[in-house]
């Protein structure tokens, strides 16, 4: 059955976000996003202050945050929009999460280059630590999530864990990387292939090579 | 005006129109499903795909294209052809084949177009996608794997109901529509998705499994539920309407209607009156139609009073009106005691489709979307289209849009608060509107009137004063003279022998105990309670009637079914009485009796809006005490149709009483 994630609405929810309300560090954020926009437009906001709504249930859940009805409502509220159009936001974007997650939410790219380059062996790495996907590991610890391309292509394959980005991965690396994050230490964030820095080619270049360290024109030669 | 060419044909077309408009005018017909006339454009079913020149080499969105100059368009090409048939494909691939168990089936317009415009057989055989049920009320029911995503009903909820209640929420194939957490729509127009729907996602509740179009009756009428006289059509098989739906008229209701209007019609075979009864002993007896009428001859002398209810049409008021042949008529059954010397200033000026021009409006004591849920609708459209401001006097109430409230003191009228004056100032179209209730106010009327005449709301072209009345019988009362001086209670006090109630529900019937009361009616109300003699009559859809709205408009609607049992049109009925009582009517047919009504009130004889010109009368303005509330407590159940019937009875335990119904398990 293709229906979209079940937002729990239940009386409980609701007696524990129902007094949900920005903090002064947030309430500061807010108003400077709400700012960017002109007056009676503050709407446009809404997006990074349902982010920021997150990010706040994540400092008090200490896990990387989600959007219970309540706080949708009272971001909502917030912009003086009605509930539905704040409601479609959040539904709409993937990375505003409706149901709670764990401490690091690893979201796992499977999209056609990173499969192409191995993305079912970082998912075996997932699964042996324990992770399953679309839920939560009893300890709280990590919710595996397999999402579309985001534009990590070059470095294939990779993953997202919370604000980080984690490339050129293998069942090794992505194990390793899972165990640091379990022992309470941040990995290197990045690529995880020794002497690559960003998304260079790998090995020196293979094409436009005289170009490395100077200016040159190639059009004498063709 | 640019000129352009549509398969071959040149024409010119109104600046700024579509392609797809620009087709319609050449007379090609266009498919689409997610383009309505009266919504903003989406875009988003591609349906409507033609090709143009000059433009890129594929076909494009007729509905989201402006018409230019020189254009060439082509509706027949073999590339429209192929593109129809691939988005007619694309969209029955989630669309389930469940026509024969689907209540849109024959007024479908996936159906017909895929029949005009789709390729015949499917080439799919992958599984299709399924979408749970959502919760839209007690009105709507939603079987929504077969939406297409067309998002008209969320455009309707948001530029005409006013209710950002429905929404799409998820993306690509997982996008779903639904209301706010499931949660019923609060709004009383609900009950038009149905119509916009262009599939059977979104169906009639109570008239679910009833009926298939092609089996039922379909007859013009005009809509009694309130004053502002909708256009409906009632589709009625063998002696039931089963439904009503609106017809498109632009002066009155577009092509709404509210869910009282659509929905009360299951009222109209319940607690129905179908035969003649008497009071013998303090009980009620069913007895002949001859024995009632001596009954009342017995009380008989040579006149009565007659106070109608509040959906009577004219020719039961005329020939009531008639048959008492006396002064003592009244219309205004909660006992309102308004002067009535100029009928233009009781009435809603400006007209309905006129308020839309409105830039500020006065709104006092009228809770407008209980009262007249498609005059709201226009002020809503006013305000979000054309940036007018509201101001109200009144209790606090949600009207769904934004409203600058003033207090609920009536000195507000008397002396303007700074705000309003301000916005006043400026106004090029200003208009008042004053509740039917706020009328009970002593001085209200006058007061009103006098701030018209301070700000000029009546001036060149503009006639910005409205008295909003709604019941659907008022205006029509009021040419007829159904206004007693001093009101009800000084009616009663005159302690007529004798006293005909049409359809009068709400009237305080201790006022009435020394007084043989004859209820002619439909309904086993509150009138009937108290009765002496109950004649039973034919309710709005069994009898052909005028009816005159809160505008001024006199229309006609006509009769769908018959009366049930022994019951008899109303106007048959005081013509058989006429007979016993020996003032026989000068009419024997339902013409001659229009002809004798329009001799006495030449504009009930013509169709259309009646010219009341201006006049003021002269009212003392002064004023003062505050709107306590208003009258429409409970919208669904405002008179004795919709109190038998057990939808509105629904929507209002659910709507208004906040009572949660648990969905039966399947």
């Amino acid at each position: 059955m293709a229906d979209a994630a079940h937002i729990p609405d239940e009386a409980e929810t609701r007696a524990k976000w129902g007094n949900f309300a920005f903090s002064p560090d947030t309430k500061k954020k807010a108003d400077i996003y709400i700012g960017r926009y002109p007056a009676g437009r503050q709407q446009s906001a809404v997006m990074a202050l349902l982010d920021l709504a997150q990010r706040q249930v994540g400092e008090e859940t200490k896990t990387q945050g989600w959007l219970p009805v309540p706080v949708i409502e009272y971001v909502a509220q917030y912009l003086g929009m009605p509930y539905m159009r704040a409601y479609e936001v959040a539904t709409f974007y993937t990375m505003y999460n409706l149901a709670p997650v764990g401490r690091y939410h690893v979201q796992v790219c499977g999209t056609t280059p990173c499969m192409l380059r191995g993305s079912d062996d970082i998912m075996a790495a997932c699964k042996n630590r324990g992770l399953v996907k679309g839920a939560t590991t009893p300890d709280g610890l990590f919710t595996l999530t397999e999402v579309e391309c985001m534009g990590n292509c070059s470095s294939a394959p990779m993953v997202q864990i919370n604000d980080d980005n984690y490339e050129d991965l293998d069942y090794d690396s992505m194990t390793a990387i899972l165990g640091e994050l379990a022992d309470g230490k941040q990995p290197n964030i990045g690529t995880q292939l020794p002497g690559r820095h960003t998304v260079e080619p790998y090995g020196g270049p293979t094409t436009l090579k005289a170009m490395v360290d100077k200016n040159h024109d190639y059009r004498g030669e063709w | 005006m640019p000129k352009v060419t549509v398969d071959g044909l040149e024409i010119e077309v109104p600046a700024g129109a579509t392609v797809l408009q620009a087709c319609e005018l050449a007379g090609k017909e266009i498919p689409r499903f997610c383009y309505h006339e009266r919504l903003s454009i989406a875009g988003n079913c591609r349906m409507c795909l033609v090709e143009v020149a000059p433009g890129p080499p594929k076909p494009q969105a007729s509905c989201a294209l402006p018409a230019t100059e020189g254009q060439i368009i082509k509706t027949d090409s073999p590339m429209v052809k192929k593109a129809r048939e691939g988005v007619m494909e694309f969209l029955l691939i989630n669309h389930p084949l469940d026509c024969p168990i689907c209540d849109q089936g024959g007024e479908c317009d996936l159906q017909d177009q895929s029949v005009a415009y789709g390729r015949g057989a499917s080439r799919y055989d992958e599984n299709k996608r399924a979408v749970t049920e959502k919760y839209m009320g007690p009105i709507v029911k939603t079987v929504m794997t077969r939406c297409i995503q067309c998002t008209r009903c969320v455009r309707f909820a948001e530029e005409v109901a006013g209710i950002e209640e429905i929404g799409a929420i998820g993306r690509g194939e997982n996008m779903q529509i639904t209301s706010y957490l499931e949660r019923a729509v609060t709004s009383e127009l609900s009950g038009n998705v149905v119509d916009l729907c262009p599939v059977g996602a979104l169906t009639s509740k109570p008239y679910a499994f009833e009926a298939r179009p092609w089996e039922l009756k379909k007859t013009p009428s005009i809509d009694v539920m309130d004053a502002v006289g909708t256009n409906i059509r009632l589709d009625s098989r063998g002696r039931a309407v089963l439904r009503a739906l609106p017809r498109i008229n632009d002066d009155v209701n577009e092509e709404w209607a509210s869910d009282k209007t659509r929905h009360a019609v299951d009222g109209l075979t319940h607690r129905r009156l179908d035969k003649p009864y008497v009071r013998k002993d303090g009980k009620l007896v069913a007895v002949s139609w001859a024995e009632a009428f001596d009954a009342v001859k017995a009380h008989w002398l040579g006149e009565a009073a007659v106070l109608a209810g509040d959906q009577v049409d004219c020719e039961t008021m005329f020939a009531a009106r008639a048959l008492a042949g006396s002064a003592m008529l009244e219309g205004r059954q909660t006992g309102l005691t308004y002067d009535t010397s100029s009928l233009s200033a009781v009435n809603f000026n400006t007209t309905i489709a006129g308020v839309e021009n409105a830039d500020v409006i006065l709104l006092v004591g009228s809770d407008l979307r209980r009262e007249a849920a498609l005059v709201n609708t226009r002020v809503q459209k006013a305000v979000r289209k054309k940036g007018a401001k509201v101001f109200a006097i009144g209790p606090v109430t949600d009207l769904t849009y934004k409203v600058e409230w003033l207090g609920d003191d009536l000195s507000a009228l008397a002396k303007t608060p700074k705000a309003l004056a301000d916005a006043l100032k400026t106004a090029e179209r200003p208009a008042i509107i004053v509740g039917g209730g706020a009328l009970r106010y002593e001085g209200v009327h006058g007061a009103a009137l006098a701030f018209a005449k301070k700000y000029k709301l009546v001036r060149e072209g503009w006639n910005g004063f409205n008295v909003l009345h709604f019941a659907a019988a008022r205006m029509g009362g009021l040419m007829l003279g159904y206004a007693y001086d001093g009101g009800i209670k000084a009616l009663a006090a005159k302690a007529p022998k004798l006293a005909f109630f049409l359809g009068a529900d709400e009237v305080d019937y201790s006022l009435f105990a020394k007084t043989l009361k004859v209820y002619v009616g439909h309904h086993g109300d509150q009138g009937a309670r108290h009765a002496d003699v109950i004649l039973p009559g034919a309710a709005y859809s069994e009898k052909s009637g005028t009816y005159v709205n809160l505008e001024g408009r006199v229309q006609r609607g006509e009769r769908a079914v018959f009366p049930p049992g022994d019951a008899r049109e109303d106007w048959a009925i005081f013509r058989a009485l006429s007979d016993v009582l020996g003032k026989r009517l000068p009419f024997d047919s339902l013409d001659a009796l229009r002809a004798e009504m329009a001799k006495a009130v030449p504009a009930l004889g013509v169709e259309g809006l009646a010219n009341y010109g201006w006049s003021e009368p002269k009212l003392s303005a002064t004023v003062s005490g505050k709107i306590a509330d208003y009258p429409v407590k409970d919208f669904y159940l405002t008179n004795a149709i919709c109190r038998a019937s057990e939808t509105m009875q629904r929507c209002s335990a659910e709507l208004v009483h906040g009572e949660e119904f648990l969905e039966a398990a399947e």
